[in-house]
């Protein structure tokens, strides 16, 4: 029997739902639409009698003091023409996992009622206006569904609660590909079919190898082997050959560079020079580790996802910071998470439909689902979302970009794992099913028209409460030495988890005994599957039973599905047949390099011939105003930053707590003095330009940040995050060779480490055979540990009478500023780095924070001086006044206001004095460049004088602080 | 003397769990964290404790609504226990999800059996929202009678985060409401930082007459969104300030208070 049930506000009752969506409706403009309305709907399957739905619809379904529920007999039926309420409904598609499911089946049987089979959940929404049929399909498809994962239901009476195919059992049958006798054309066709994403040399490999053996490979042999060796579990780019080229400045001379590996000759060799004696594991685990305190370390890790994203946001983003959870949780023997950062790159949120490619989604909903995701997860797994920022450019419209990263703590003993012959192989937590077939080598590929088609598969929803319990457990089993390794099982799934870690090993897995969503998998699919919160752990025999019980007390599902064997052999079994047998060696090591051709020159833009305007309030405003640089208060507050209880420095802050903080603090250990600081730097812009510019100044931009807040750079690291276009392209990997390099010059000049990283190549996307690659962006994240927090320095403007300083030289460097985006313009004098001088000026202001002589600091980059110091304005409701002739200004032409004000020069930083520390303060910075610009002043007014002494910039502060925040206010 | 037992009780998706012990921690009592199941197999049990805490978090994901299947499994597995607690007159507080399942599973306001009689709505804004505000107490330094002993020695106004998406306080009818203010239940109430009332965002969620926490007939059982462990030293404070009128941080004075009835009466 199946019973519907729906459940909405009763009369009178505020439906903040439906008032949410008509807000939605009313933002995509031109629909008359005067109310919604919105429904809850349960389908209860079972056994059960109408008396016990009412039963559980009473006390479980509803809120009895603003809720009703109705049992209904049809579900949706046709729109009458001319109706002033329109209905439509929207589920999951079959196979789609229903968060909502396995809870309510709990609270089902607590209520003691059995019999109830399956519950699946479905939104309703009755529309009020004068909107057509067509017209309601329009709105459903914009805001209200993703046909990838959801469907309008039709009314066509009652439907099965259980898609009919997921019933169906699975008769076992072996299935080889025929290699040996395949042409090279025939190969390549296989691997484009299957979505292996093997390029010839590859495949060639692979049909040596079988040729060896004397038989065809098995289907999950293949994709074991594709899985392994693409781009986003192998890095083959960062670790083939290159045959770089780079057209000298200024005459046509080229300089050739042969390189072998790009990460070793560049950011990890610079992480082996400078050896640190704190940096615990680098680029070995899941996540790099550095030194905390005497007891702790901590780890850090940065994820992309941009392709799910791209296709579904909110699953995209919810997996995404899942699955970077998982990846800290998987760190030696597992880590605490402490906090999220995530970063994003969209489309312009106001673009006009008339101009969305085919096949993308709209990007204020990419953005607006991105953000839910990470709300949802983040939330719900109890971790702080503590930093970020948000960019935007039209480049990102096919193929946004979704950074997510995670930091943990854990005992200092529990940062290495070791994996022994004979340990069983458990995975815990969430079940298998087909979701997130083929991620790994999708997101190793480009983003077409069609990939939502193709490649739906990759697309799923996460459940953070799987992950939670799971995490929970964890960390106890860990605690009690119950197991001898872990790791994440995220793309690629069993095949990548067990894969890693069995490899100096070998394994053999009984895929029978995988713990299933539902039936029909074939054992290919239970083994390359990604279906989400799963975690693989080495189970020494002796702990194993304590280690299920663990789980089990917590009701999570622990299976022990093989062991580590010691044969150096992947073997894997279905019901007692023989699916794969590969050397590990050749599964790991077997891939041909590859040798790719990269090119890079300088691009030469425009530069704007527009002169200084006298006076440049009004761009002050467009500035405040502009997407990058505006407040994104409407993000974070849907995130909880303060969860764990460790977060002292938030992400707002100021006297009425909305200013933008420059970085975080969060002290992990309740009632230390010690915390860690994490930011990031990102401008996507210079690489328009220079990329190894942009790569020096975002490490600059993010070490800057550490020391606004009141840090050091003693014992910070960073994270590299490479998101770029097609790799097989030479001027996309020029670009990313030489944005390599400017990594390797910055971490050397700043003697700051990178720990970890990772790389996102293929972001472009195609319609109809025309490719748009994303401006390569290089993510940096950077954290830092402090020892005493209750030196954190806030942004915002403190007294009146204060002073104010700007620490760090101005240059005429206004290549691919804001101020010239604001004209459409790039120009070409890109921000450049002098490390070593910029190491200075960081260590003697980390010293006068020490000695607490500054009030206030912000961070001098997106929009300049002028931005900062508004910024650090509005934000203590105060006023300030700035003389421009006082600014250490290096100028290679004319006294131009506007590229003092703006300019985004890097190393550079707005500090409050008070008086009586001025003496102190100057001495601490003697030697260095820095000017007395101003001071802090009652009247709330921001005022500046321009180089000839005369006023450029008078506003009230309200007036900057609304411009400011009036941009993303939704 | 012997430390006062604190029961911290947890499930999938808690999550404010660990700061929550601290904070008791930190005023001298002793808290355990008690997985709900090894309390509805009778492996552990709620008589060794004087105080029972429902943290924040998100129990069950906040499926079908936020606190509703905990609140479901209490009455379903725990009445009995819970009954006994409060009748032994005991204390218990709920912090954000807790304070909704205590009211969705009818502890809060009690007096009717246990019946469920206010809910907490989505919020008016129909978002999660984190932010910092401003609550007057029932009991400010000075009023000699307050009925919520969780509530006593605090400051005309307090400042506390709240972290939520449903907590619009709402009750069942008039007489609910006027029921709680006639019997002084009403605890906190969302205000302007000078004490007078609040619109938003300083109510963050739209509940009737600004109400951010409510206590039992007894004044032993309270409930409340904002999370007063999230501010439990000055260092979690916006910008770090030491409290002007106390020698604590406002959210501690409030497990201080919880503890200190504990040692003198139970």
């Amino acid at each position: 029997m199946m019973y519907r049930v729906e459940v909405q506000e009763k009369p009178g009752v505020f439906d903040a739902v439906g008032q949410g969506v008509k807000k939605d409706i009313s933002d995509l403009g031109a629909y008359a639409v005067s109310g919604v309305r919105f429904v809850q709907v349960y389908l209860i399957e079972g056994g059960i009698s109408e008396k016990d739905v009412r039963r559980i619809s009473e006390d479980l379904l509803i809120d009895p003091v603003t809720q009703s529920y109705r049992i209904v007999n049809s579900p949706v039926s046709e729109n009458k023409k001319r109706s002033k309420e329109l209905v439509i409904e929207i589920a999951y598609n079959p196979g789609v996992m229903d968060p909502v499911e396995e809870s309510t089946l709990k609270g089902i049987a607590d209520l003691g009622l059995s019999g109830v089979t399956a519950v699946k959940t479905a939104k309703k929404y009755l529309i009020h206006g004068r909107i057509s049929e067509a017209q309601l399909h329009t709105i459903a498809g914009k805001l209200l569904y993703n046909k990838l994962i959801q469907h309008i239901v039709r009314p066509l009476g009652r439907q099965a609660v259980r898609p009919t195919a997921e019933a169906l059992g699975y008769d076992f049958k072996l299935i080889t590909i025929d290699l040996l006798g395949t042409s090279d054309e025939g190969l390549l066709d296989i691997s484009k079919k299957g979505q292996l994403f093997l390029n010839i040399h590859e495949m060639l490999r692979i049909k040596k190898y079988f040729k060896a053996l004397g038989r065809n490979p098995t289907d999950c042999e293949l994709e074991t082997i594709a899985q392994t060796w693409s781009e986003h579990c192998y890095h083959k780019t960062f670790r083939g050959k290159i045959n770089y080229t780079e057209a000298a400045k200024s005459s046509s001379r080229k300089v050739t560079r042969k390189i072998d590996n790009l990460l070793k000759s560049t950011i990890m060799k610079a992480t082996k020079e400078l050896g640190k004696p704190w940096c615990v594991s680098v680029f070995k685990d899941n996540a790099g580790i550095i030194r905390f305190d005497d007891k702790h370390n901590v780890c850090f890790k940065v994820e992309t996802h941009n392709h799910p994203s791209a296709l579904e946001p909110f699953g995209g983003a919810n997996t995404g910071v899942g699955g970077v959870i998982r990846d800290c949780l998987g760190t030696g023997l597992g880590a605490k998470p402490i906090l999220n950062t995530d970063v994003f790159c969209f489309g312009d949120p106001d673009l006009p439909f008339s101009q969305l490619p085919k096949g993308t989604l709209h990007p204020k909903r990419v953005m607006k689902g991105v953000v839910s995701g990470v709300r949802d997860y983040g939330n719900k797994m109890g971790i702080p979302t503590v930093n970020g920022s948000i960019h935007f450019h039209e480049r990102f419209t096919g193929n946004p970009l979704v950074y997510c990263g995670t930091v943990g703590i854990m005992p200092k003993d529990k940062s290495f794992k070791q994996a022994n012959t004979g340990d069983y192989i458990v995975v815990a937590g969430g079940r298998t099913g087909r979701d997130g077939i083929h991620g790994a080598t999708f997101s190793s590929g480009e983003l077409t028209h069609e990939s939502e088609t193709v490649s739906s598969g990759a697309v799923q929803i996460g459940n953070p409460i799987q992950e939670k319990k799971t995490m929970d457990v964890l960390l106890e089993a860990r605690d009690r030495n119950l197991f001898s390794s872990i790791t994440d099982c995220g793309a690629g799934g069993l095949s990548s988890a067990v894969g890693e870690m069995a490899a100096e090993l070998g394994a053999e897995v009984y895929l029978e005994k995988v713990p299933l969503k539902y039936q029909g998998l074939t054992y290919t699919e239970m083994w390359i599957s990604e279906s989400q919160e799963r975690m693989v752990m080495a189970v020494p025999k002796e702990k194993a039973q304590e280690l299920l019980e663990a789980f089990k007390a917590e009701n999570v599902e622990a299976t022990i599905i093989g062991e580590f064997t010691g044969t150096k052999r992947l073997k894997l079994y279905y019901k007692g047949n023989n699916v794969c047998d590969i050397d590990m060696e050749f599964l790991h090591e077997g891939i041909p390099q590859l040798e790719r051709k990269a090119e890079f020159s300088v691009l030469r833009h425009k530069e704007p011939k527009a002169r200084c305007p006298k006076d440049l309030t009004g761009t002050l405003h467009k500035l405040l105003s502009h997407l990058d640089i505006c407040s994104k208060e409407w993000v974070i507050r849907q995130y909880d930053h303060e969860v764990q209880g460790g977060s002292v420095l938030k992400p707002l802050t100021g006297i009425l707590n909305d200013g933008p903080s420059d970085a975080s603090i969060c002290q992990p250990v309740l009632g230390s003095k010690k915390g860690v600081i994490v930011s990031n730097g990102i401008n996507f812009r210079y690489s328009l330009i220079d990329p190894f510019w942009m790569a020096a100044s975002v490490i600059d931009e993010a070490l800057r940040q550490i020391i606004a807040v009141g840090g050091s750079l003693k014992e910070a690291a960073i994270l590299d995050n490479f998101c770029w276009g097609n790799p097989d392209k030479p001027d996309r990997l020029g670009s990313l060779v030489r944005a390599s390099y400017g990594c390797y010059m910055a971490s050397k000049g700043f003697e700051v480490p990178f720990i970890s990283g990772k790389d996102s190549l293929n972001n472009e996307f195609a319609v109809h055979g025309r490719s748009v690659s994303i401006p390569g962006t290089l993510l940096i994240s950077a954290i830092a540990v402090m020892d005493d927090i209750s030196k954190a320095i806030t942004m915002y403007a403190k007294k009146p009478g204060n002073l104010v300083y700007i620490v760090g030289e101005t240059f005429d460097e206004m290549g691919a500023s804001h101020y010239f985006d604001l004209s459409g313009a790039i120009g070409n004098n890109v921000p450049k780095v002098n490390p070593a001088k910029a190491r200075k000026i960081f260590d003697n202001l980390g010293r006068a924070t020490a000695k607490g002589l500054i009030s206030a600091m912000h961070d001098c980059s997106e929009g300049g001086l002028g931005v900062a110091a508004a910024e650090m304005a509005f934000s203590g409701g105060l006023g300030i006044e700035l003389f421009l002739s006082e600014v250490p200004y290096k100028k290679p032409q004319a006294d131009r206001n506007d590229f003092v004000l703006f300019s985004e020069s890097n190393s550079r930083f707005i500090v409050e004095v008070e008086k009586k520390n001025q003496k102190k303060f100057e001495a601490q910075l003697k030697g260095l460049p820095f000017g007395l610009i101003g001071c802090v002043s009652e009247r709330k007014t921001f005022r500046v004088y321009g180089l000839d002494n005369k006023i450029c910039v008078n506003a009230e502060i309200g007036s900057l602080k609304k411009s400011w925040q009036q941009t993303l206010k939704w | 003397m012997a430390k006062i037992k604190v029961c911290v009780l947890r499930t999938a998706g808690t999550n404010c769990d660990k700061e929550t012990a601290f904070a008791f921690a930190k005023v001298g009592a002793a808290a355990q964290l008690a997985h709900i199941n090894s309390l509805v197999s009778r492996k552990n049990s709620l008589d060794g404790y004087s105080i029972l805490a429902f943290p924040g978090g998100f129990s069950y994901g906040d499926d079908i609504a936020a606190g509703k299947i905990l609140a479901n499994e209490l009455r379903c597995k725990l009445t009995d226990e819970l009954k006994k607690f409060v009748s032994a007159g005991k204390l218990i507080i709920g912090i954000c999800n807790g304070f909704q399942v205590l009211v969705k599973s009818g502890l809060l306001p009690g007096g009717n059996g246990l019946k469920q009689e206010v809910t907490l709505a989505v919020n008016d804004s129909a978002k999660f929202e984190d932010r910092w505000v401003y609550l007057k107490g029932q009991g400010a330094r000075g009023k000699k009678q307050v009925k919520c002993v969780w509530a006593r020695n605090l400051p005309e106004v307090i400042y506390l985060p709240v972290a939520h998406g449903e907590g619009k306080f709402i009750t069942k009818d008039k007489a609910v409401l006027s029921r709680l203010k006639k019997n002084n239940q009403v605890v906190f109430l969302y205000c302007d930082p000078s004490g007078r009332k609040a619109l938003y965002p300083q109510n963050p969620n739209g509940s009737v007459e600004g109400i951010a926490g409510i206590c039992d007939e007894t004044g032993r059982i309270l409930g409340l969104m904002p999370h007063p462990e999230r501010h439990v030293s000055f260092l979690q404070h916006p910008a770090r300030k030491k409290n002007e009128n106390s020698t604590e941080s406002d959210g501690l004075i409030i497990f201080r208070n919880g503890v200190e009835y504990a040692q003198r009466y139970l």
